[in-house]
């Protein structure tokens, strides 16, 4: 009992500091707004502070820097089925979709008339 | 009949049946906005153009510090916990619902002005999946609401039966909470700034 309340007391300095973090990457993201940036450069930052902060809830708050195998296990599936959904829209733009497409056999049949 | 590893963890996983649980519940919850996400740069590729600065990005800043604090709470509602020190659990998990409260009047208020303005779901792309995103996390801010309502009433009975299990699902509830936060914290930019 006596490690587990001190390995607390040391983590709620650990929580305090992730939280003092996470506000100031706030206020850089906003910051970072107000410099106009083109849109290629401030997806890239916005989205790199975003994983920054999201990184440091899931390790921290959530307690995945030290979790069991299991948790990590499902997580990669996780991964895995998550970045199959952002792949989605790549193939959409490789379909027809709002594309004219000529039907089978439509141009011949357009040389006989 | 109680339900086994609640509180002692399975020989097999190492974890408790709760904690196992809610991490498989989460990665359901990732397709679940994962899909919405992609949905949304479908939608943002395919658009001639993209309102810019049509949100009150002051607004959702606010609204951003305000659910990190709320993970901040939430996670020494669970640590005060372990110390065994009930009244600061109560206060914090207080403090992690009145957070979530006010998170949610912001929220009234910014729907309330774009509705004013004519600007509802069906105005143009845009809204549909700003509604659509903001919405759904609106509701699970709510349903972490009724979780945190849950445990500061009828499910206190629980710390005097079995401290440990009540730990745990505050424990559990805290996840759920921060993958909230974690949600917000990429909606912000990618609606508000972007």
């Amino acid at each position: 009992m006596h490690s587990d309340s001190t390995e607390v007391k040391k983590s709620i300095r650990t929580y305090m500091t992730i939280g003092v973090a996470l506000l100031v990457f706030t206020g850089i993201t906003v910051a970072a707004n107000q410099f106009h940036f083109g849109v290629p450069v401030a997806v890239t930052v916005a989205l790199i502070i975003a994983m920054m902060k999201g990184s440091m809830v899931a390790s921290v708050f959530m307690h995945l820097s030290h979790e069991k195998k299991w948790i990590y296990g499902a997580l990669i599936l996780t991964v895995l089925g998550f970045l199959v959904l952002m792949t989605v829209p790549i193939f959409t733009t490789m379909d027809t979709i709002g594309k004219h497409v000529p039907a089978i056999g439509g141009a011949a049949e357009h040389q006989g008339h | 009949m109680n339900i086994p590893y609640t509180v002692e963890e399975r020989p097999d996983t190492g974890l408790t049946n709760g904690k196992l649980g809610i991490w498989l519940f989460l990665a359901s919850e990732v397709m679940l906005f994962g899909a919405l996400f992609s949905t949304y740069i479908i939608l943002r590729t395919g658009a001639p153009e993209w309102p810019h600065g049509e949100l009150n990005v002051l607004l959702g800043a606010i609204n951003t510090v305000i659910l990190i604090t709320s993970s901040v709470t939430m996670v020494m509602a669970w640590a005060t916990l372990k110390l065994k020190d009930w009244a600061k659990h109560r206060l914090y998990l207080i403090a992690t619902f009145v957070l979530a409260g006010i998170f949610l009047v912001n929220k009234y208020f910014e729907y309330k002005d774009h509705f004013d303005k004519g600007e509802t779901p069906a105005h143009s792309t845009f809204t549909a999946i700003y509604f659509t995103l903001t919405g759904l996390h609106g509701i699970h801010i709510l349903g972490g609401m009724v979780v945190m309502l849950y445990f500061l009433g009828p499910g206190t009975k629980l710390w005097k039966k079995n401290p440990d299990q009540f730990t745990n699902r505050i424990e559990f509830t805290g996840l759920y909470w921060h993958f909230v936060d974690l949600v917000w914290i990429f909606l912000f930019p990618v609606l508000y700034l972007l």
